[in-house]
């Protein structure tokens, strides 16, 4: 396995080298010109679709090895008695790099709270591990550039640590749940995480790409396809009236379309490209993702099995606050 | 027989984690009581920080993710 890495390596390299030529050999290929909107469409297909696939395919096996270094019982044993601030530093920073899966938010969060990681620190790290993931990262990349997707990473950070720090403030401790707070987690045995050798971790970053790359995929082939429809006819400024950056309620009205809405960066990011390119402002648009991504109904409800409706008010409410003022301050700075 | 629990709130990671035991036990001749454990408060008695978990006998062998074939089959050994 490891000996086959310098070749698949190669391969990337010379693949990701190659994209315009790759989509205007299939252009030739399927005898289409770009100077109509369905050529120009087919075209963007061909050229994003294996640029985004191989971008995920990078990000993801890297941090599927990274994430070897940060099991979550690790990232707890770091986080337990932190105080306010460094510890949500810390937390929204290990959110990035621990591995996480939504299903997992409800043992986690208890395991976190019972094992004396403070409310607001966990917090934190529930809003930054779901938010600033590596498919939006990789996604970001492709579609938008490093720019976006540096500043889609801070923007991230910066409003979980501080939704986390208000919530920590707020001391919100009587709004968990009885059973949940009757649980003491004590010392909890930990197994030792550390001692990897290099070979496991890339089988991890290996095995990381085929479990999330083989969940995404198709989204982002149906995100690109869709995002290409709207390249090739929708036309230019269309957008504009509607979620322009001098339309001051699209920034609020995006939040709230993007709460009931459960998909993934994977599915959502090439078609809100597309938006832009016909007027949407980027602000707007970011704040729609981050709401997509950050705060989901279906989440919120199995977060109902261990907080009370005041502490998931609270959450939603800060949270939702951060997203509108980050869709502000781009809407007016860029 | 190898009383198995598997540990998950029903997403998709458990089910293929309960598939995978399944197979492989089955593979190795080994007969088990399966069982799965769905309610969060039942979960929790485990201590585990992510699912899906597994629990053989009463003692937790794996949390958080689908485990390796490899792994599966060294608890059948």
């Amino acid at each position: 396995m490891l000996r086959g890495l310098p070749i698949v390596l190669i391969i990337w390299v010379l693949a990701y080298t190659h994209l315009t030529e790759l989509a205007d050999f299939s252009i030739a290929l399927l005898h289409l010109e770009r100077t109509s909107a369905f050529g120009e469409a087919v075209y963007f297909f061909c050229y994003e679709v294996p640029k985004v696939l191989l971008l995920l395919i990078g990000i993801v096996f890297i941090m599927g090895i990274i994430q070897t270094f940060f099991a979550p019982e690790r990232t707890r044993a770091l986080l337990a008695g932190r105080r306010l601030g460094i510890g949500n530093l810390m937390a929204a920073s290990l959110g990035i790099v621990t591995p996480f899966c939504s299903c997992s938010a409800v043992p986690l969060f208890i395991g976190f709270v019972t094992a004396g990681v403070p409310l607001g620190v966990t917090f934190s790290f529930l809003i930054s591990a779901p938010m600033v993931n590596e498919v939006a990262l990789a996604l970001l990349l492709g579609l938008f550039g490093w720019k976006v997707a540096v500043l889609y990473l801070g923007m991230g950070l910066i409003i979980a640590i501080v939704a986390g720090s208000i919530i920590g403030m707020l001391r919100m401790e009587q709004y968990l749940e009885d059973w949940v707070r009757a649980i003491h987690f004590g010392n909890v045995a930990t197994q030792d995480y550390t001692n990897f050798i290099w070979s496991q971790r890339i089988a991890a970053g290996i095995k990381h790409v085929r479990e999330i790359v083989g969940r995404v995929w198709l989204y982002v082939v149906i995100g690109v396809g869709l995002g290409a429809i709207i390249h090739g006819y929708v036309p230019e400024d269309f957008m504009a009236a509607l979620m322009g950056r001098d339309v001051w309620w699209a920034v609020p009205m995006a939040v709230i379309l993007g709460v009931p809405m459960y998909s993934n960066a994977a599915g959502i990011i090439p078609i809100v490209e597309a938006l832009i390119g016909k007027g949407a402002a980027l602000g707007t648009t970011l704040a729609f993702m981050m709401s997509v991504i950050a705060l989901s109904a279906p989440e919120l409800l199995i977060l109902r099995k261990v907080l009370k409706w005041p502490l998931i008010a609270t959450f939603v409410g800060v949270v939702a606050t951060g997203i509108l003022l980050v869709g502000y301050v781009f809407n007016w700075v860029l | 027989m190898k009383n198995v629990k598997i540990l998950g709130t029903g997403c998709r990671n458990c089910q293929t984690t309960r598939n995978l035991v399944e197979e492989v036990a089955k593979a190795k001749g080994v007969i088990i009581e399966l069982e799965k454990v769905e309610k969060i408060e039942d979960i929790m008695r485990y201590r585990i920080l992510a699912t899906p978990g597994v629990v053989i006998d009463g003692v937790v062998v794996h949390s958080g993710g689908i485990p390796e074939r490899g792994t599966v089959e060294r608890w059948f050994e």
